[in-house]
């Protein structure tokens, strides 16, 4: 059956082969992501990097917490790769491990702010009147209150069940296999998700709602509602796919700014207990000894530079593959 | 669009209450006090002072009381980490710093920004795009606590063109400007170019084009109309945490700004602080979210007040 | 906004054109200005009502106590009183005031001005915090600051003429010069001036505004631009202006220090407040004339909740003492030339150095901790360990952890918090483990040995001793420093046996300084008396 997707909806000039192969928005778009060189590249440097992060502790044998004081920071060489820090300990390790909170955290949280931002933004901008005012206004409420504050008292209030959560994951067993033990510290990453993502959406959720509006009034969507389509329908199968541009590319911009928020989480306790670290706080201790050891900042910063290239050309390579329009030129 | 206004202007009041009191009973439940401090204060003498700063008072009291003061007197209060100076007096006295600081940011942030972005979307994926939107990446990829203290260490102690820090003559504007202007930069030439080319593709553009209009005259006239939707929708509340300090900035280049009041005063406890700088923060979010919605509609002619 | 600015630099410059048109027709050298790097930008500077060591640095410039510092070892040197006797029962004090010692306004300096001073901080509404620093020694005042005495004419502060002052403690208290000349607590404020701004015993006046303050220090307060800097300049009425060398002391807060540092080797400033770590070797290496390095009483420490187990049991502390590498520690985390601590106290306070040290190494930690029913650290719950976000704090736990890790197989999770929650914890006692530190105020063993007494308010550890608090009784009441160090020393004897606190080590001072600065010499408290140094080019 025909998706009654958007783009098919206006346009005469689609070629009954692409009618009849049933071809849908998104199977159309993973074409074109797929010719897309750059688009690949950072796809598959995004995938590698989470891999051999993940995968850091079968596949790497150096740890990350193992100090040598007498050692103290070296640059690279043979037997660390990339240096050490100034306690000894190895900084690929560290960069692994770090890589591993730092890409869960800027992909989780981000996702959560992409999902609550372009729900919030889409339901104010289409049903528009009073309920649209009321909405923006909670979210001129959120931006004003402060932020600080804010993740103090969520770490106050929420101590015993992020605890609970913990201890639950330290007992939990699957025939007698403890997969969760010594997972200290579930919970704070749990409420870390939540502090960022109650931030993070503000800004995609005005962005939404701004590219809903000026759409809105658009033939097909006026032809959607003709056709007596209901209000849901519309909005997420009609009308939210014409503004994933800006969304994909406000989604990229995201990532970045939640690492570093999580750093600045971390100086208010919510984020990983030391001696695990991560990307943001790796590039915040590097950057106070660049002039003495260099490599301290390079290579984490390196990490996150490389990280962030890629996911800004996938990012592109999407917005191009789900632009109908473009591919028709 | 002047009912518009006023209506929106009215909706202001409530939301500022929201905002004030959601933020009063807030910072009270943080744990940690004003006169919080290492060297514990002994109780007889945390009695006295919590009398002497009426925060023995019943809470409620001490809310409708600030509430009173802020709104027929517009008094802020005095600050509690600094004695002699009153909420007005420092918000007076650092936001003229904070003002220019980030002004100077935002001009080059927009100028380089809008370039970069256009130039991005109009080339899209050739070289000058490549270009474009790496050198935007760079900006994004470099967070200004590192960015800065590298123009420090190049521009003021290798090349000694610039102090290291200090607020003081017009070269010392030069480095933090540079620096806060980068990350929006960078924000808006990413927003710019994917908003331009969501544009560029439209059927107006190619009537515009059909029409035998000029490459420029597209740009300009049509595509950076519809192009700009996302990047105002972002500049609302950018320009609203522009305007009112960076805290990173200001401690990197010790400049006596308002954004570190933001900061510090929730670390520091400074009850009224706190209030004042978020009084100041929501009025400018509520105003530029206003202008934001005026210009979108200014912008897509086919939207109308509501 | 801008031509506010440009106002503001036109009037700087005008200010300053006259002085430098002046010094160049009567003397070439330039004037004297030394930049100092001061942490924070301070909160107030009403002596009273102060607590930081930033504040403090300001306010030693402009006012001064009955007695002053020496530069080199900071012993009492004559301040505001030109001499004292004390009788032979050391319970009464009498100072003699100079009668050349004036208010930077011009007004005499008289000893009512003393009393009213000390009127005004014993106040209740005032609620200074340091209060305790005179209401715990002088006769009458504890009574007064609680509102059983209302007549201040029943404290012990007697000003039979002008320049007589005349303070009757409750006991002797053989430190107390070392009090009133380090401590600004006991410096007198000038209540006339005061008044002018609002009620005397109230905070928030503005009386402490550069052109409001008057004080009676070397130096009098020309500008304080909030975050930026405070200038403060020579006192032409100071009685021993013509000592004073220095023209101006300009005051940095330095937030940032690696900024500061990077301040430093621009020439903006002089001298820094710390340094960061990672540069001391740098500097070590290569610039070992302006590294400075400088004993500093305090020390950094660990509370152990006495209650919670498995600290409950003195054996765990004590094995968890033992099991530090404190060398190793300061030799490649802290780096600073920090001296491992085994006791309290610290050694060389005063005369006074500990006898009571940690002894025991590895073996006695770990037959310790078998003993206390976790042999090789099996069975014992995981110890949480609390420190406040920064960098240092964050170091040494890290490699404390590790010691215990490897050394007992005992498991510590590192928990940090925001200043102040950190602080809420720790003096709620709501914590296992936690980090700690303490600058004496003043030099006198008697600094770290009275936080550990029952009821003392930074004694965070639940601990609570009969004979620690009898021995530190007697220690009060004791008639010479030799008999009184004895009763100190069972003290430190108990707190290293009983261990409520794991001493890490003895703070420095760490900063850079211009070699251009004299007269500038190493003390225990980090205090400079300014008066003394002068620049040299």
């Amino acid at each position: 059956m025909v998706s009654l997707s958007p783009q098919n909806l206006p346009s005469a000039d689609l070629t009954t082969d692409q009618l009849e192969r049933g071809t849908s928005l998104w199977r159309d778009a993973w074409h074109r992501l797929r010719r897309n060189r750059l688009a690949v590249f950072g796809g598959t440097v995004v995938i590698v990097f989470s891999l051999t992060c993940v995968l850091a502790p079968w596949i790497f044998h150096l740890s990350y917490q193992d100090q040598n004081l007498d050692l103290g920071a070296v640059a690279p060489n043979a037997q660390h790769w990339l240096g050490t820090d100034t306690l000894g300990r190895d900084l690929l390790a560290r960069i692994l491990y770090g890589g591993r909170i730092s890409l869960m955290v800027g992909l989780v949280a981000s996702l959560v702010a992409l999902v609550i931002g372009v729900s919030y933004g889409a339901i104010a901008g289409y049903v528009g009147g009073t309920l649209d005012s009321v909405m923006m206004r909670i979210v001129d409420i959120m931006y004003a209150l402060p932020f600080t504050i804010f993740v103090i008292l969520l770490m106050v209030f929420l101590k015993d069940p992020m605890q609970a959560v913990d201890a639950w994951l330290g007992r939990f067993s699957i025939f007698g296999f403890h997969a969760f033990e010594g997972m200290q510290g579930v919970g704070k990453i749990l409420l870390l998700f939540a502090a960022i993502g109650a931030v993070e959406w503000l800004t995609m959720a005005r962005i939404v709602r701004g590219q809903i509006l000026s759409i809105k009034k658009m033939e097909y969507i006026e032809a959607a509602r003709s056709m007596g389509l209901g209000t849901p329908r519309i909005i997420f199968r009609h009308m939210v796919p014409n503004v994933l541009g800006p969304v994909i590319v406000y989604t990229s911009l995201t990532i970045p700014a939640v690492m570093l928020l999580e750093s600045f989480l971390s100086f208010l306790g919510l984020g990983v207990d030391a001696p695990m670290s991560s990307l943001g706080t790796l590039i915040k201790d590097g950057s106070e000894k660049m002039e003495e050891f260099w490599w301290l900042l390079v290579f984490p910063g390196g990490a996150f530079s490389l990280t962030l290239f890629s996911l800004n050309f996938l990012g592109d390579g999407l917005r191009d593959a789900l632009d109908v329009r473009a591919s028709k030129d | 669009m002047l009912r518009f206004i006023a209506r929106r202007l009215l909706e202001t009041i409530p939301v500022l209450f929201i905002i004030l009191t959601a933020t009063f009973f807030m910072i009270r439940f943080v744990p940690g006090g004003p006169f919080t401090a290492e060297k514990a204060v002994t109780p007889e003498v945390m009695r006295n002072l919590e009398r002497a700063y009426d925060l023995d008072k019943p809470l409620w009291q001490q809310y409708t009381r600030y509430l009173r003061n802020v709104v027929l007197h517009g008094d802020l209060g005095p600050s509690f980490k600094y004695p002699n100076r009153t909420v007005n007096e420092i918000i007076a006295d650092k936001l003229p710093v904070s003002l220019e600081l980030g002004a100077e940011a935002l001009l080059i942030a927009l100028v380089a920004g809008l370039t970069l972005g256009v130039l991005a979307a109009v080339k899209s994926n050739t070289w000058i795009d490549y270009i474009c939107s790496s050198t935007a990446m760079i900006g994004i990829c470099l967070p200004t606590f590192v960015l800065g203290p590298l123009l420090v260490l190049l521009f003021a102690i290798r090349l000694g063109w610039a102090n290291a820090s200090g607020w003081y003559g017009p070269v010392d504007r030069v480095l933090p400007c540079l620096t806060l202007g980068c990350v929006y930069a960078a924000y808006i030439a990413r927003l710019t170019r994917g908003g331009m080319l969501e544009v560029l593709h439209q059927d107006y553009i190619r009537t515009a084009r059909a029409k035998g209009a000029g490459q420029l005259r597209v740009i300009f006239k049509h595509a950076l109309r519809g192009g700009l939707l996302p990047v105002v929708s972002f500049l609302g509340p950018a320009i609203a945490g522009i305007l009112t300090g960076s805290f990173v900035i200001e401690t990197i280049f010790q400049i006596p700004g308002l954004g570190r009041e933001f900061v510090n005063s929730a670390f520091n406890r400074d009850y009224t602080l706190v209030l004042g700088t978020v009084i100041l923060y929501a009025a400018l979010i509520i105003a530029l979210n206003l202008v934001v919605d005026v210009v979108q509609v200014w912008l897509n002619p086919k939207l109308k007040f509501e | 906004m801008i031509t506010r600015t440009t106002a503001l630099l036109l009037a700087a410059m005008l200010a300053i054109a006259p002085v430098t048109m002046a010094a160049e027709a009567n003397k070439p050298a330039p004037p004297q200005i030394w930049r100092v790097g001061n942490g924070a930008e301070p909160q107030d500077l009403d002596p009273q009502a102060i607590q930081g060591v930033t504040e403090d640095n300001v306010v030693m410039a402009l006012f001064e106590g009955l007695a002053s510092e020496d530069p080199h070892d900071l012993h009492p040197v004559p301040g505001v009183a030109t001499s004292w006797d004390i009788s032979p029962d050391g319970l009464v004090y009498t100072f003699h005031l100079r009668a050349n010692a004036h208010w930077s306004n011009g007004d005499p300096l008289t000893a009512d001005d003393f009393l009213q001073s000390y009127r005004r901080i014993l106040s209740p509404t005032f609620a200074s915090e340091y209060a305790y620093l005179v209401y715990d020694y002088v006769a009458g005042a504890r009574e007064y600051y609680d509102g059983k005495l209302k007549d201040f004419a029943q404290v012990g502060f007697k000003a039979p003429d002008p320049l007589t002052l005349q303070v009757t403690l409750k006991n002797p208290t053989p430190y107390l010069l070392n009090i009133i000349a380090s401590h600004c607590a006991w410096n007198p404020l000038p209540v006339r001036v005061i008044a002018r701004f609002g009620a005397v015993d109230q905070r928030r006046t503005p009386w402490t505004r550069a052109g409001n303050l008057v004080g009676n220090g070397p130096f009098l307060l020309k500008e304080w631009r909030p975050n930026q800097k405070i200038t403060v300049v020579r006192n032409p009425q100071y009685w021993d202006a013509a000592t004073v060398k220095l023209d101006a002391i300009e005051f940095y807060p330095t937030d940032d220090i690696s900024n500061e540092e990077r301040m430093f080797r621009t020439g903006q400033l002089d001298m820094t407040y710390e340094l960061p770590i990672a540069k001391i070797d740098a500097y070590r290496k290569d610039h070992p004339d302006t590294l400075r390095i400088e004993p500093w009483l305090g020390l950094y420490y660990y509370d152990c909740n006495v209650q919670r187990p498995p600290l409950n049991d003195k054996r765990v502390r004590k094995a968890l003492a033992l099991a530090i590498d404190r060398e190793s520690l300061v030799k490649n985390v802290t780096r600073g030339g920090e001296r491992p601590a085994y006791a309290v106290s610290y050694p060389g306070t005063a005369g006074y150095t500990p006898r009571a040290r940690l002894e025991g190494g590895l073996d006695e930690a770990r037959r310790l901790l078998a003993e206390a029913g976790f042999p090789g650290g099996k069975g014992c719950p995981t110890i949480e360990l609390l420190y406040n976000s920064s960098e240092t704090h964050r170091a040494i736990a890290e490699v404390v952890q590790a010691m215990w890790r490897k050394n007992l197989g005992v498991d510590v999770r590192l928990v940090n918090q925001e200043w102040k929650v950190y602080l809420d914890m720790r003096h709620t006692t709501n914590f296992t483990l936690a980090r700690a530190g303490w600058i004496a105020d003043y030099v006198d063993p008697n600094v770290f040995l009275e936080i550990f007494v029952t009821g003392n308010g930074n004694n965070d550890t639940n601990w609570s001793n009969p004979e620690y608090d009898r021995l530190f009784a007697a220690a009060l009441s004791a008639h010479s420093n030799a008999e009184r160090y004895e009763i100190y020393q069972k003290m430190d004897a108990i707190l290293v046996d009983e261990v409520p606190v794991i001493p890490v080590y003895d703070y420095t001072r760490v900063h850079a300084v211009s070699p251009r600065i004299k007269g500038y010499y190493p003390t225990l408290l980090d205090h400079h008396p300014y008066k003394y140094i002068w620049l040299e080019d």
